[in-house]
């Protein structure tokens, strides 16, 4: 144990306050953790000291709670079985991940939640949350290339969901797109948990060479510290511990607590930086201000250079007058960025600064030692050991129990339903179409500038978007997809993991592309209810296993707790997003047939289960059944198989089965440029199967192939010969008329495909247009 | 010909723009950082896409005070060639170098979609002959809302300084074929009475590779090498 | 000094923000409503004597920057005792 002599008194006689039970509990602290402070300290913190504990060991900032189960995700490739793929940076050593892409470049990328500043203030929340993770990626030295992002809202018919949702798009709009950054691709789900505590969560990827890898570390003892970017406010005073907290009414009024952002300011601060990271040996080491801002840059730079690090209050750029040390070291002020540079360097990072018009304060030194020392008009204002805030954080395995509806969902039996008729199967599948989570997301993706940077190959809307990365002379092209059904996650967590995962894998084989990393976002309510915590372990245990049976490290990620609302907790919402690399332009695939006459393949049999569908929620109410099962050795043995003949030039289209199952992937497959039709044939349809689960079950490991007629034949026996069931369903035709027969069962049901598509792309426009709001 | 991208602070299509002239289409094109005042040997200026300043106050209105804009407008009054896209289009208008004004959209959401123009006959190089009756470019912006009064429309029209408009009213339901701003009389891009200064909202930087969602962007930035040459060569 | 200018849109042009106020308004019951127009407040804190040199400079800052007088009119008030 450290003895420590007392500090002086603060210079703003506010804060020399005795530090009470309740204020302790004022700070999300609780008695056990505030007596390792004390004993870390060897004496009693002030004011200044508790406030930066209390956003250090908040779960934003110290994954307190879930760390042990993070513990569980490979950071790693098992097999060195490709000439790219080694993970260069591991999740948890910097501010995001890096992977290698081959020829001496990397890609970085990480995914971040900004879930209840959303929920308060949707625009500003959604747009300083993409500030946030665009500088976790540029912080790596890396230059940003595409943003996708994951969200879930409420059921829009509530004015209050749509005020949010509405405002969310508009933020992540306002914010990439002014960055010019591309905001390509991303998923969204409605559903009546999430009403009151949206979902925001945003991705930013980013491309480096090896050589240009920054880390957020101090060393070098007398390397001075600078501060650069915008100006110190009262912005968001506590926000990492306000992200830790359930929201309330009361969280109503926080509104201080959530910053406003300034993507022209942040524009030029990642010119900038990039232009300095781009000097040899100017930068020792860098990292931004996000949550607890200058508090958590100081002292995990300073963890990780195993050093001490020294900062003059005095010095930093303040918006606002007579500002304390607590309120400037708590400060949530973005667009700024803590660095350290080589000794006797200043002069060259201060005249990059001044082109772009810039703050570049030195702020203090790197110090021999370990402690982080905070100082304000010549007093010591805290001084506290740098790892204790960071690596020596409580750390707690907290109780899970299996949430009692389980047993009964679970043992669900669609037997109850009887079987449908013909005519209710006609009508589900225009219905299904206009489900907003269904539905054509053109009213989202045209907010955003998806093409600038003009390197967007595959535009949002197909199984994953593709961009070209920008590396001079080699051609590499990254696909991406987001994606998590928390519905399924409801209904059994750990199958909803593996699904969350393999489904995104899926996506990226159907575009031709090799998985090369994962990162994800848990999305989880009170970690301290166990049935909350027993969602989040099962499901992160799916993750796990999935990501180890195919090989897919874990790069970094984002947990989320405390999402709740009057009604408890979100569906658990593990969000995952996967990036795969492409070489050749020639394997981008996309999800629309392109042509009449083209044959259309499932591969992987027919769909035969009902639990936890869309169908079964929107046609009968029910959110139910266990969740669709899932065989990893099966879905590789199809990733495998889609990816190879979209090598071998067989593949015209393809697209996975996903919400809304069978007919709805066959539909959406017609809505390509040019509206097509299809006559489809289904056989060997089995004597008692269920109608409703073969059209509209959610069954994984099934995609759709489209392929030209004379290599069908072809492209069967070869999947036949590799394992994966695949039988010709029909045939693309060029009148947009979608004809469906079951074979000796039903049918032919008959739906105009224009029909169609006019309920997918009018159900989320026209939700928006109800009255109780301006257009 | 050799062109000048201005950077200013904000843009952010800069590097798109250059990679069209120099990669794509083979002219040397390099970026002019807006602090400075001069063009240098530049015989074609493009003023690129993006958020100068922040957009903050009216789009463009604060980039027309940076010190390049001096050489720029020099630069035009001598009858050098500039292309002002989307946001440089806006900064055109502030700076009174082209006509009109560019407002919110009307649908007040930022609007990104490939759409169809239709080729209006403006003169050399622009015109239906050379360009083809409608070309397919990718629109991204929020203030893309063209405004000028009666006798500017009038005057618009007269002098055959239109552009390209949006094509609009064709199959129902199509986003490609609606104005997507709504733009007065639909217009898209114009140019100024002498035929040397141009401003367009859509983007032909990204409609030049094959993996875009046309190519259309070459013949627009081909057409302004084409009135950047004759221009030159008038001079010289 | 300060100095409040006020921005608006010119009567005749087209003021989408405005529209979407007025509509607002009128879906949640404002019946009177005949228009609503939304432009920008600026406040500036300037040194200087009040008179006409005074009132030029401010003119000129509005029509130059501060107003695109193609689409926008403007007017100022001075308040001293904002001093």
């Amino acid at each position: 144990m450290t003895v420590s002599h007392k500090l002086p008194p603060n210079p703003d006689p506010v804060l020399n306050v005795e530090i009470t039970p309740a204020l302790v509990e004022k700070h999300g602290i609780l008695p056990e953790e505030y007596e390792k402070i004390v004993a870390g300290l060897g004496r009693e913190p002030t004011l200044t000291e508790l406030g930066i504990f209390s956003v250090m060991w908040s779960e934003h900032c110290s994954y307190k709670n879930s760390r042990p189960l993070l513990k569980g995700f490979p950071t790693e490739k098992a097999r060195d079985d490709q000439p790219y793929g080694k993970v260069l940076v591991k999740a948890g050593e910097e501010n995001a991940g890096v992977i290698d892409i081959g020829e001496g470049w990397g890609i970085c990328f990480k995914i971040e939640s900004h879930n209840h500043p959303s929920a308060v203030e949707p625009f500003e929340g959604a747009a300083t949350g993409v500030g946030g993770i665009i500088r976790d990626i540029f912080t790596m030295g890396a230059r940003p290339v595409l943003l996708t992002n994951s969200l879930r809202f409420g059921d829009l018919r509530s004015a209050t969901v749509r005020r949010l949702f509405r405002g969310v798009v508009g933020g992540i709009a306002h914010y990439g797109n002014c960055m010019g950054i591309p905001t390509v691709g991303g998923d969204v789900y409605f559903d009546p948990c999430y009403e009151g505590n949206p979902l925001v969560n945003a991705l930013c990827l980013g491309v480096l060479r090896h050589d240009q890898i920054k880390r957020g570390a101090a060393s070098g003892v007398g390397n001075p510290v600078f501060y650069v970017g915008a100006s110190t406010g009262r912005d968001g005073l506590g926000g990492a511990s306000f992200a830790s907290r359930e929201l309330t009414e009361e969280s109503q009024a926080d509104r201080p607590a959530v910053q406003k952002g300034d993507p022209f300011m942040e524009k030029l601060l990642m010119e900038a930086c990039l232009e300095m990271m781009d000097v040899p040996g100017l930068v020792v080491g860098i990292q931004d201000m996000g949550a607890a801002g200058l508090t958590c840059s100081s002292c995990e730079t300073a963890a990780r250079g195993n050093a001490g690090i020294e900062i003059e209050l005095d010095r930093v750029p303040q918006r606002e007058t007579g500002m304390n040390s607590y309120e400037i070291m708590l400060s949530e002020s973005q667009e700024r960025m803590l660095v350290i540079v080589q000794k006797g360097r200043e002069r060259e990072i201060e005249a990059i600064f001044e082109k772009w018009d810039l703050h570049a304060e030195q702020v203090g030194e790197v110090t021999e030692g370990d402690r982080m020392v905070v100082k304000q008009h010549g007093v010591t204002v805290a001084d506290i050991p740098a790892k204790l805030l960071t690596d020596e954080g409580p750390v707690y395995e907290r109780e899970s129990r299996e949430p009692g509806y389980l047993s009964e969902t679970r043992n669900w039996d669609p037997e109850h339903l009887g079987q449908p008729g013909e005519a209710a199967l006609r009508e589900a599948l225009p219905r299904l179409l206009a489900v907003p989570s269904v539905a054509s997301k053109r009213w989202i993706y045209q907010q955003y500038d998806h093409m600038v940077m003009a390197n967007t190959v595959v535009e949002p809307g197909s199984d994953a978007a593709v961009v070209r990365l920008p590396l001079g002379r080699s051609e590499k092209y990254v696909a991406i997809a987001n994606d998590c059904n928390g519905r399924y996650c409801y209904l059994n967590p750990y199958r909803g993991g593996l699904i969350a995962m393999v489904e995104c894998l899926r996506n990226l084989a159907c575009s031709g592309a090799v998985p090369l990393a994962m990162t994800d976002n848990l999305n989880f309510g009170n970690p301290y209810k166990p049935e909350v915590f027993y969602t989040m372990k099962e499901s992160v245990r799916g993750l796990a296993e999935a990501c180890r049976a195919f090989d897919v490290p874990v790069v970094g990620g984002n947990v989320s707790l405390y999402n709740e609302n009057q009604k408890g907790a979100v569906d658990p919402t593990p969000v995952v997003s996967v990036a795969g690399l492409i070489e050749d332009p020639n394997h981008i695939t996309r999800g629309f047939c392109r042509a009449a006459g083209e044959r259309l393949i499932l591969l992987g049999g027919l769909p035969d289960e009902l639990g936890g569908s869309t169908y079964l929620e929107l046609c009968h109410g029910l959110k139910t059944g266990d969740a669709p099962r899932v065989d990893l050795e099966a879905e590789k043995r199809l990733h495998e198989f889609v990816r190879g003949r979209i090598r071998d030039g067989r593949v015209a289209a393809a697209h996975d089965l996903a919400e809304g199952g069978l007919l709805v992937a066959l539909a959406e497959m017609l809505f390509g440029e040019v509206t097509l039709g299809a006559e489809i044939t289904l056989r060997e349809v089995p004597d008692g199967a269920r109608l409703d689960a073969l059209l509209y079950g959610e069954s994984q490991g099934r995609v759709i192939l489209a392929v030209d007629a004379d290599v069908e034949r072809e492209v069967v026996d070869a999947a036949h010969a590799a394992g994966v069931p695949a039988a010709t369903v029909g045939t693309v035709r060029d009148k947009p008329e979608l004809s469906v027969t079951c074979a000796g069962r039903a049918g032919p049901w008959t739906w105009s495909v224009v029909e169609l598509r006019s309920a997918w792309e009018r159900a989320i426009p026209e939700a928006m247009r109800l009255p109780g709001l301006p257009e | 010909m050799k062109a000048a991208v201005i950077q200013f602070p904000g843009s952010n299509c800069d590097r798109d723009a250059v990679h069209a002239f120099d990669d794509v289409l083979g002219h040397p094109a390099r970026l002019v950082w807006h602090k400075e005042t001069s063009l240098g040997d530049a015989e074609l200026v493009v003023l690129p896409g993006g958020f100068s300043f922040g957009d903050y106050l009216r789009c463009g209105a604060i980039a027309r005070f940076s010190p390049i804009m001096a050489a720029v407008s020099e630069f035009a009054r001598r009858g050098g060639v500039v292309i002002g896209i989307c946001n440089g289009f806006q900064i055109l208008c502030e700076a009174g170098l082209l006509p009109g004004a560019l407002i919110r959209n009307e649908c007040l959401e930022f609007r990104c979609r490939t759409v169809v123009l239709r080729v209006e006959d403006a003169g050399p190089c622009f015109n239906r002959g050379d360009l083809g009756d409608t070309l397919r470019i990718p629109v991204a912006h929020g203030e893309g809302n063209y405004r000028i009064d009666g006798d500017g429309l009038a005057a618009l029209r007269r002098n055959g300084q239109i552009l390209f408009r949006y094509a609009s009213g064709g199959s129902a339901g199509d986003p490609a074929r609606e104005n997507p701003n709504g733009s007065i009389d639909d217009i898209a891009g114009i140019r100024n009475e002498q035929g040397n200064i141009f401003g367009m909202m859509p983007h032909p930087e990204r409609a030049v590779e094959s993996f875009h969602p046309s190519r259309d962007g070459i013949p627009v930035l081909k057409a302004v090498l084409r009135t950047a040459q004759d221009a030159a060569r008038v001079k010289v | 000094m300060k100095v409040t200018v006020f921005v608006t849109p010119k009567k005749n042009v087209l003021d989408p923000q405005g529209a979407a106020v007025a509509h607002a308004m009128t879906s949640l019951g404002f019946k009177n409503l005949k228009s609503a127009r939304m432009g920008k407040v600026i406040e500036l804190e300037i040194d200087g004597v009040p008179g006409d040199e005074f009132n030029a400079a401010v003119d000129r800052i509005c029509e130059d920057l501060l107003s695109n007088p193609v689409i926008e009119d403007y007017r100022w008030t001075l308040d001293e005792a904002g001093r």
